[in-house]
This record gives C-alpha cells, sequence and structure tokens, in this order.
C-alpha cells in the first residue's frame, strides 16, 4: 500500500469498514511511515474539531414562532 | 421553565402536559441542527425554517402516538428530511449523482512521488508529508481558532458532503441512521463523508502552515 491509497482509506478504516487483509496492509503501512501516521492524526483531530463545531442560537423570532406554534397546539 | 435539562421521556411526558418550558427545552436542544440539514433541501433560510416550524407541528399532532421507539432526534430529522424532500425546489443532484461526478484524489497528488519513480512511488515526497496536528486544550484560543475554522469549511461544502459530514461528525448520529435518514447506500455515504473531511483537513493545515 502506498501513502496515496492509503490517506483515500482513512474513513473506511476509522470506520472499521476495511477487510481483513487490507487492513492489515494499513497498519503495516502505518508502522513503518511517519507521514501516514502524522495523517491519520490530521484527520481524527479533524473529525474531533467538527465534533466541537455549535451552530447559533436560533433567530429569536424564529423561535418566538415555534414556542406560539406551541401555545396554539396546547 | 425549570432550568434543568430533563431526560428525554421527561421532557416528552411535560410536553404532553402542555408545558411551555419542555417544548422550549427541545426546540433549543435540535432545531439548530435542523435548520443546518433543513438548509441543504431547500433554496432559501426561510424555507428552511417553514421546514422545521412544519416538523415541530407533525410532533405536537403526533405527540400523543410518539412511543419512543426511535429517539426523538431521529424521528424529528426523518419527518423533516421528508418534509424538506417535498419542499425541496432546489436545483440539486442526488446524493448518487455527487458521489459520481467525485473524480481524482483527497489529497493534492504534487504532495506524492510520481508512480513512475524509482523509489518509492505513490509515497510522500520530502518536505512535503504532513506534519501531527498539535494539541488544542479545550477552550484555548488555538482551539477555537481551528473549530471556527472547520465551521466555515463545512460551510462550503457541496450540499450532500456537508450534510453527511454534519450528520456524522458535528451531531454524532452513526453510520446506519444517517444511511437510513438519507436514503443512501453505506458505500457513498462513506465516499461523502471522507471527501468532506478531507477538505476540512486541509483547511486546518493551511490554517495552521499560516498561523506559523
Amino acid at each position: 500500500m502506498d501513502c496515496n491509497e492509503l490517506v483515500e482509506l482513512v474513513t473506511d478504516y476509522l470506520d472499521g469498514a476495511l477487510d481483513d487483509e487490507t487492513r492489515t496492509r494499513f497498519d503495516l503501512h502505518l508502522r513503518a511511515c511517519d507521514g501516514c501516521e502524522n495523517y491519520l492524526q490530521q484527520f481524527r483531530e479533524t473529525v474531533s474539531t467538527l465534533g466541537n463545531v455549535r451552530d447559533d442560537q436560533l433567530d429569536p423570532a424564529f423561535r418566538d414562532r415555534l414556542l406560539a406554534a406551541f401555545r396554539h397546539w396546547r | 421553565m425549570t432550568g434543568i435539562l430533563k431526560d428525554e421521556s421527561e421532557l416528552l411526558a411535560a410536553l404532553r402536559d402542555g408545558d411551555e418550558g419542555a417544548f422550549a427545552q427541545i426546540v433549543d436542544l435540535h432545531a439548530p441542527a435542523m435548520l443546518r440539514v433543513a438548509r441543504g433541501y431547500v433554496r432559501t433560510h426561510e424555507i428552511a425554517e417553514e421546514v422545521v416550524q412544519e416538523t415541530w407541528i407533525a410532533l405536537l399532532k403526533g405527540i400523543s402516538r410518539f412511543e419512543g421507539r426511535s429517539s426523538l432526534r431521529t424521528w424529528l430529522f426523518a419527518v423533516m428530511i421528508n418534509i424538506a424532500k417535498q419542499r425541496g425546489v432546489k436545483e440539486r443532484r442526488t446524493a448518487d449523482a455527487e458521489v459520481a461526478a467525485l473524480t481524482g484524489g483527497t489529497v493534492d497528488p504534487a504532495r506524492f512521488r510520481p508512480a513512475d519513480a524509482e523509489i518509492w512511488p505513490g509515497h510522500w515526497k520530502e518536505h512535503r508529508e504532513p506534519a501531527a496536528f498539535p494539541l488544542t486544550p479545550e477552550g484555548s484560543v488555538l482551539a477555537d481558532e481551528l473549530i471556527a475554522v472547520a465551521r466555515r469549511e463545512l460551510d462550503k461544502l457541496p450540499e450532500r458532503q456537508r450534510v453527511v459530514v454534519s450528520l456524522r461528525d458535528m451531531l454524532g448520529f452513526d453510520s446506519s441512521e444517517v444511511c437510513e435518514l438519507l436514503g443512501i447506500g453505506v458505500v457513498n455515504q462513506r465516499v461523502l463523508l471522507h471527501r468532506g473531511r478531507a477538505a476540512v483537513r486541509q483547511a486546518l493545515e493551511n490554517y495552521l502552515a499560516d498561523a506559523s
């Protein structure tokens, strides 16, 4: 497995979706290659950073409309 | 309003009793993410708000029958995506078409040795291999900057990638939930997820290179 192949398999790797043989080759490559080890670390950090992205709070006027719909229903 | 976040079954019970505070809590918890996903289906922010509002009304109408077999969040997103698709006036490609249009790798090919290189073809070129991202303690200035960079890049992704990355990584839905919600196969879901993540990774790498 070359580095340019490994980088395309990282999401499958993290999802546990690689077949046994490919996973073994992935792990073997990783052990010998600092660049790919760092790539995987970057990818994990990316996923974890995305997990900390928060949406803005609702626009107050929209939130009021939803609460009004609730009062109407009740 | 109690101000204390109750668990879901308590909130639903309070909702059935007409407790507006409980409704406000559930809305604040889920509606911002619903808007984000709805926006991937319809043409304007206003239509996305209508879709989200219709979803909440559907919940209220069905609340006495909501049995909690699925989590409330999964139910809300499933109903919301159905409503959004009916309103989906936006010219958009299907997820499958978006996947089919993807070509080439997710990392700049110039960073790898050419296929005909005498040694180590396809491996990182010297000085082009990735360096580990710095550890960023939660709440640190750099951590907040990276979150902002990630969010900007997320908002720039093609729609299907943005929806999949938002559901999986931002909101923590698992792979099978996302496939079911979006009606796509697991392979295409992973292709979209990988593309989107790779674009965000590149943006973070660029940002860190500029910052150092």
